[in-house]
């Protein structure tokens, strides 16, 4: 098994879900409680990774993250690295990629969220931080563990884009699922079917997390 | 400074209802002022406007001097920095904290555990709000706003999420709960007996205005316009002293004479509050003067209105009744006459 190709998407997966968590709930939240009128435009930009192949997502990213773009000259100014065929850069993709797993889930959760604690909190004095802090997300735990879970399983598989933007280098940008792919093309089932059991595995346990989590085996608290 | 709200705000809702509400508080004389009205008269959307739920179109809210909206200066200040506590219908309490951690939410520890002390809620400090009944609900949700210690309690329907028994329970607490905070509180009430029993003020709101607003009792006793009189329901509300309890029978005095009513363990100086309608004429005098729930007096006026006729009668108290325009016709009514209102047992409601 190729534990090297592991080992970098877990760490992929797991930097990843850490950024969606922090960049998600925020959208997620304006989401959920926005009146704004536009906001279906936001809806939809956010989803646009559900639908679009990933090879046309990375080709797009690649161009907006190279060294002659905007993005690409100020990271290398920074930095003095380039962010194409580099875990950096695989990190930007792997982000835009699972956004929509990470914000539908919490923005449903926010919605469901029942107004009147909210209100009753802001009366009470506190500030609409600390109320998200202190009332919505514990009320929507659940759903905020969902979409970091499902970030998480579909960062660990990604596979198109991660070839689009990434290439195939050995410990910098060759995740499990390319090194799959490697295996195969070199004939090598025995390595490729183990690498994949080992997905499998991984993507199960994941999935039934979630939904045991939704069904509320383990109650996190007495809910009304 | 001075020590009242002042409102006089419009706002138009996106189902075409409107709401032009003008009012002053005197929070001194009033520390539990009653905003009561049918439903659909734009109560909840006032109280909301209040407490900076929602946003006024236009309009001035000052309290104590300070602005809390103004729609020409473009002020408008978040629920946060007005501290106006708002209590909703069903509570609202944080399902995921329990009961200490809710009234602990967002006050001092001291405070939180004296008014737990205080409501009854000490033994309670550890359950979570789905394990309470509608009462104990009902009690948190209180100590958890005056625990935070609001300028203005604003509560929408308190005792509506309440069965009967427990309503006329909670009823008493509420008020006892209310005064204790030392904070003024308005309470949105649909009900002829919440009003009397909880208010010293009220405001009665018919199709989103403030058509009166005065002392509990001379809202009921003098309702400005027939509306006002339509929505209050009740036009009889008499000072009354308890002269007896009888084999589940109460006994008071009213005026000269005496009504018997349904003893609900009333206790010291109540109202006797009775609907027009309940009260029949006749001409026969009583024989004896003690003879109950009949109260001699003289006709002052008698004003048709359509099928039925406004009597208003002066029994030592003030009397008014409604009967047929057949019965007034039959009976000759005219001023000056002298008649006898009988009252049933059952139509004659005391609260405190």
């Amino acid at each position: 098994m190729d534990w090297q190709a592991i080992w970098l998407s877990v760490r992929l997966a797991v930097s990843t879900t850490l950024i969606l968590l922090a960049v998600g709930m925020p959208l997620a939240y304006w989401l959920a409680f926005s009146p704004h009128r536009w906001k279906f435009l936001v809806e939809a930009v956010v989803a646009l990774p559900l639908v679009l192949p990933p090879t046309v997502l990375g080709f797009y990213v690649l161009l907006a993250i190279g060294p002659r773009s905007p993005v690409g000259a100020l990271y290398a100014r920074l930095t003095g690295g380039m962010l194409p065929f580099s875990f950096q850069g695989l990190l930007v993709a792997s982000v835009l990629y699972s956004l929509p797993f990470t914000v539908q889930p919490v923005a449903a959760a926010f919605a469901a969220v029942d107004r009147k604690l909210v209100e009753a909190s802001w009366c009470l004095g506190v500030s609409r931080l600390a109320t998200f802090r202190r009332v919505i997300i514990p009320l929507a735990l659940p759903g905020v563990a969902t979409g970091a879970i499902l970030s998480f399983a579909h960062t660990m598989g990604e596979f198109g884009v991660v070839l689009m933007v990434g290439g195939n280098i050995a410990g910098v940008t060759r995740t499990v699922s390319i090194s799959i792919y490697d295996q195969v093309q070199g004939l090598n089932y025995g390595a490729a079917a183990e690498t994949s059991l080992f997905l499998l595995a991984v993507s199960f346990t994941v999935l039934a997390l979630t939904y045991a989590l939704q069904r509320r085996v383990w109650a996190l608290w007495p809910m009304s | 400074m001075a020590n009242e709200l002042t409102c006089r705000c419009r706002k138009r809702l996106a189902s075409g209802f409107e709401l032009s509400a003008e009012l002053r508080l005197p929070l001194a004389e009033s520390p539990v002022t009653v905003l009561f009205g049918p439903s659909g008269a734009g109560k909840t959307t006032l109280l909301r406007l209040l407490a900076g739920l929602d946003r006024p179109d236009d309009g001035a809210i000052t309290f104590r001097d300070s602005p809390w909206y103004d729609g020409q200066r473009a002020i408008c200040l978040p629920p946060q920095q007005r501290r106006a506590v708002f209590l909703f219908q069903d509570c609202a309490l944080f399902p995921h904290l329990t009961v200490a951690a809710n009234v602990e939410y967002a006050a001092r520890r001291e405070t939180a555990r004296r008014l737990m002390d205080v409501f009854g809620l000490a033994e309670l400090a550890d359950r979570f709000p789905r394990a309470l009944s509608g009462g104990q609900q009902q009690r948190v949700a209180v100590a958890r706003a005056l625990a935070a210690e609001p300028a203005l309690l604003l509560l929408d329907e308190p005792l509506s999420a309440l069965d009967a028994a427990a309503r006329a329970r909670m009823r008493h607490d509420l008020r006892r709960m209310l005064l204790s905070g030392g904070v003024p509180s308005i309470l949105v009430t649909h009900d002829r007996m919440e009003a009397v029993a909880l208010g010293d003020w009220m405001a009665v709101m018919v199709d989103g205005r403030i058509r009166q607003a005065g002392p509990v009792q001379d809202v009921f006793r003098h309702p400005a316009d027939a509306q006002v009189a339509e929505s209050v329901g009740v036009e009889n509300v008499l000072p009354a002293q308890i002269v007896s309890h009888h084999s589940g029978l109460l006994t008071v005095a009213v005026g000269a004479a005496q009504l018997q009513c349904v003893d609900s363990g009333e206790t010291g100086p109540v109202v006797a509050c009775i609907r027009a309608e309940d009260v029949a004429l006749t001409r026969d005098s009583p024989r004896d003067s003690s003879v109950r729930n009949r109260l001699p007096g003289r006709v002052l006026s008698v004003i048709p209105e359509g099928p039925l006729a406004r009597v208003e009668l002066d029994c030592g108290v003030p009397l008014v009744a409604v009967i047929t325009a057949q019965s007034a016709a039959e009976l000759q009514l005219k001023p000056g006459d002298d008649m006898c209102a009988v009252v049933k047992t059952t139509a004659v409601h005391l609260t405190t």
